[in-house]
């Protein structure tokens, strides 16, 4: 494959901001607890997308990610995110 | 007065609005498809609940960007009547009409059960017929209705009168057994600032004939009736 058209990869990690209840994440806190884990203190849950796409469209590939992050794939009243581009 | 009703993919409470609004209050009512680009002269848009695009991603987040929110977001700026219930609330709130988001209900489930809720504000269009401290009987049928929002934000949504409803104990006490999902401060439903976008859990569509156990739902469709008959006045 030329090297114009290959994919850049991007990996989005989403977690719920600081102080949000994550009922999911205290959960599996719990069932661990239950479990015998008796060492685990807290568990946040969260999300990862991984997206591969054409870093040509006239942005920056970081720029390009961080807006589909704003845009869509967080709300920004629960959510935070960060992410890695693997060119 | 026309009723809206609109269809989203996987919407399923979309008859259940159109049937109130038709056979019950007996007003003029239309669906509207996502995709369409017109609210047909509707005067309330109606959001119904279900599981637009199966809750994929975040509950709402992909239904905001349909193409009809365009146009729901330019009525709702003009002044026009949105209502969003249960599925329709979390699209309002994905769509940045209505403040806040939904968490997942404390208990991680699904939760269906008739629950009360208490009139918070009558000084709306929605509860213009009802009166401070009323108690209704309504269902809730939902997993992701635990409302959040920032400390500021709630103490904005106080100040601005913008809590509707509040999740209650039938006599009305507003304790935290009374509160099914979690939400933070008892509540289930909020308006906007300007007070024409309204975003509430329980379902009113299901509650608004005795032989479906309420009809406590009928108050907010005759509210909304009520204010555009008398010549928008609350």
């Amino acid at each position: 494959m030329d090297k114009e058209n290959r994919l850049a990869r991007a990996t989005v990690y989403v977690k719920l901001k600081d102080g949000v209840l994550d009922p999911q994440g205290s959960t599996i806190q719990r069932a661990l607890e239950n479990m015998g884990y008796h060492g685990i203190k807290d568990v946040r849950s969260g999300k990862v997308f991984e997206i591969a796409f054409q870093s040509n469209e006239g942005k920056k590939p970081e720029e390009l990610i961080d807006e589909i992050c704003r845009k869509l794939l967080t709300n920004p009243v629960i959510e935070k995110y960060n992410f890695e581009i693997l060119k | 007065m026309r009723f809206g009703v609109i269809i989203f993919p996987g919407s399923n409470c979309d008859y259940d609005a159109y049937m109130v609004a038709k056979n019950v209050i007996k007003r003029e009512v239309k669906f509207l498809w996502h995709q369409d680009t017109s609210l047909s002269d509707c005067d309330c848009v109606i959001l119904p609940g279900g599981f637009s695009y199966g809750d994929y991603l975040r509950t709402g987040a992909i239904a905001r960007f349909s193409s009809i929110m365009k146009k729901v977001m330019n009525f709702a700026r003009d002044g026009g009547l949105v209502v969003g219930i249960c599925n329709g609330f979390q699209i309002l709130l994905e769509a940045g009409l209505l403040p806040g988001a939904m968490l997942r209900n404390t208990s991680l489930r699904f939760i269906c059960k008739f629950v009360h809720i208490e009139v918070e504000n009558e000084n709306t269009p929605f509860t213009n017929l009802c009166h401070k401290g009323q108690v209704l009987k309504i269902p809730i049928a939902h997993t992701d209705g635990n409302y959040f929002i920032s400390e500021e934000g709630l103490n904005r949504l106080k100040q601005n009168q913008q809590i509707v409803f509040r999740y209650c104990d039938q006599f009305g006490g507003i304790t935290q057994e009374a509160n099914p999902n979690g939400s933070l401060y008892n509540i289930a439903g909020i308006c906007n600032e300007k007070r024409n976008v309204l975003g509430m859990m329980p379902h009113p569509e299901r509650a608004s004939e005795s032989i479906l156990g309420s009809e406590d739902g009928k108050h907010i469709f005759q509210s909304i009736v009520n204010f555009f008959e008398k010549g928008k006045q609350i």
